[in-house]
């Protein structure tokens, strides 16, 4: 937003974006479950050039212990971008943005996991940007969500997560980088496709009610899409790959 | 961390049993916000400011327009910075200290909903391109809490800025100089509204008092702009909502939010 006026062609005659998608198409992406050792649950995946990488630990005791509660377990997310990550070095101290991230992410985890079986105990999700560009809230999420059940944690449904957006006066689905510097509107979704349910919705730019509408309609079935991908990744691992 | 204790469990179940009858707590309609206060010019000091009553959730805001140096990628827009702060005179629970999490989304959502409806035109707001522009400080504090300061944050900075008068600067060797006897209105294309909803159980309510919002399972804040479109939107809590849900609330901030601009313009009518 307020991006700088440039060159670039955002939609060209044919209805193809700057990277060579069409508007319904998303990036490439690849979910992997498991991989790290020491935690309790872990998933990476590469979401266009995002490389996001996510542990799970818990449900294990609470530290500081006033932060406990003796009806639910409770969630706590950390969301990260290491200094590498983007173009200028980012300052490795949690900023403001990240914090928001955190919490926003974690409030769409929080319908899915079934925390109250475990009182008196913390589930923490660290979500670590290795690489950013463009949507990585909806792509930790996605990968939280496979990161939560490969650590065992009872869940209600996977959360999947993809953007909608506009661009040329266009809805289109899965805002990249340079889509969401340049473009009209970004709105990231988090939705739970077997419990028909949004737990993640955020909105910057303008869109008439009708464009609204149709953005998070689009976004959702961006959401089947990752849901798919997150249901095999967890297949993958726990039945071998051996057949598609 | 607000902890739920006996008494709000209490409260919500006749929070509910109410609202399953149709009802609210203090007695509005589910889609009726609270009554609206502003006054504004409430800090003579400061270049615009506003004192807004939502209820009994009271902010101040005051807007301070000085010269900055640009943004690197941005040397031909002014700048707007919006923050939110609550005062530990407040609420009990308000400590000292760094803004936590909840205090940290309340800023950049309120400062969000601004910025996206491209409220305020920043390309006026340049002295020399790449050099020097005009910076625009709206900060809010919040004095009383009773619930849904989104709004109330949000309507103390759209007034505040409303109110503003922007003195006018020239570079002189390089340094802003005010140019005398030309003061004008900050440059105004639109008028955000931003409308919070909870939902507690299958029910929507606009604007939750300080009960209700510790009731809510779930909230949705819709931010729309003079021509009813959406321009910024931030769901919260622990539980989602369904595609209809997030259209109805669409519907309802376009509506409830049209009567609330027209308070917000009056109270920069009265005010000239």
């Amino acid at each position: 937003m307020g991006g700088r006026e440039s060159e670039l062609v955002l939609l060209d005659e044919n209805g193809i974006r700057c990277d060579g998608r069409k508007v319904d198409e998303p990036r490439r992406i690849m979910i992997k479950a498991g991989g790290l050792k020491n935690a309790d649950g872990s998933a990476y995946i590469e979401f266009g050039d995002n490389k996001i990488l996510v542990g799970v630990f818990g449900p294990r005791d609470v530290h500081p212990k006033h932060m406990s509660n003796t009806d639910t377990g409770i969630l706590r997310v950390r969301y990260h971008m290491e200094p590498f990550s983007v173009t200028e070095r980012k300052n490795p101290a949690p900023s403001r943005r990240e914090i928001e991230i955190s919490k926003v992410i974690k409030e769409a985890l929080e319908p899915a996991v079934m925390l109250d079986k475990f009182p008196r105990t913390a589930v923490d999700v660290f979500i670590e940007v290795l690489q950013a560009d463009g949507g990585t809230r909806c792509a930790a999420l996605s990968a939280a969500s496979v990161a939560l059940a490969d650590a065992g944690i009872p869940m209600r449904d996977l959360v999947a997560a993809c953007a909608a957006g506009k661009v040329a006066d266009t809805v289109i689905l899965d805002v990249n980088n340079e889509e969401d510097q340049a473009g009209q509107a970004d709105m990231p979704i988090g939705y739970m496709p077997n419990l028909e349910k949004i737990t993640l919705l955020q909105l910057d730019g303008v869109l008439t009610p009708e464009e609204y509408k149709k953005c998070v309609e689009t976004g959702i079935n961006g959401c089947k899409i990752v849901y798919d991908l997150q249901k095999k990744a967890l297949h993958d691992k726990y039945f071998g790959n051996g057949g598609d | 961390m607000t902890s739920v204790g006996v008494l709000d469990e209490l409260k919500k179940l006749q929070i509910l049993e109410l609202l399953e009858q149709g009802k609210r707590v203090d007695g509005r309609a589910l889609d009726e916000p609270r009554e609206l206060v502003v006054e504004t010019n409430a800090i003579p000091k400061a270049n615009g400011s506003a004192r807004v009553r939502l209820g009994d959730s009271e902010v101040i805001c005051g807007v301070k327009i000085q010269p900055d140096r640009p943004f690197p990628d941005m040397g031909d827009k002014g700048i707007f910075i919006c923050t939110a702060e609550l005062l530990p005179l407040s609420d009990p629970s308000v400590e000292t200290g760094p803004p936590g999490p909840d205090v940290i989304e309340l800023a950049r959502v309120v400062d969000r909903g601004i910025r996206e409806s491209h409220m305020i035109d920043l390309s006026q707001l340049v002295i020399e391109k790449d050099k020097s522009v005009v910076g625009v400080f709206a900060d809010n504090v919040v004095v009383d809490y009773d619930g849904n300061l989104f709004d109330a944050c949000a309507y103390a900075a759209t007034a505040a800025i409303l109110s503003s008068k922007t003195p006018k600067w020239e570079l002189k060797n390089d340094v802003p100089t005010i140019v005398e006897g030309k003061e004008s209105e900050v440059p105004v294309t639109t008028i955000p509204v931003s409308v919070t909803m909870g939902k507690i159980g299958r029910h929507i309510i606009v604007d939750p008092n300080a009960d209700e919002w510790v009731c809510m399972d779930a909230r949705i804040t819709i931010t729309t702009d003079s021509d009813g479109n959406i321009c910024a939107l931030q769901k919260g809590g622990s539980d989602g909502f369904s595609l209809d849900e997030v259209i109805k609330c669409g519907e309802i901030s376009v509506k409830v939010g049209s009567k609330i601009r027209e308070k917000l313009k009056q109270a920069k009518a009265g005010n000239q």
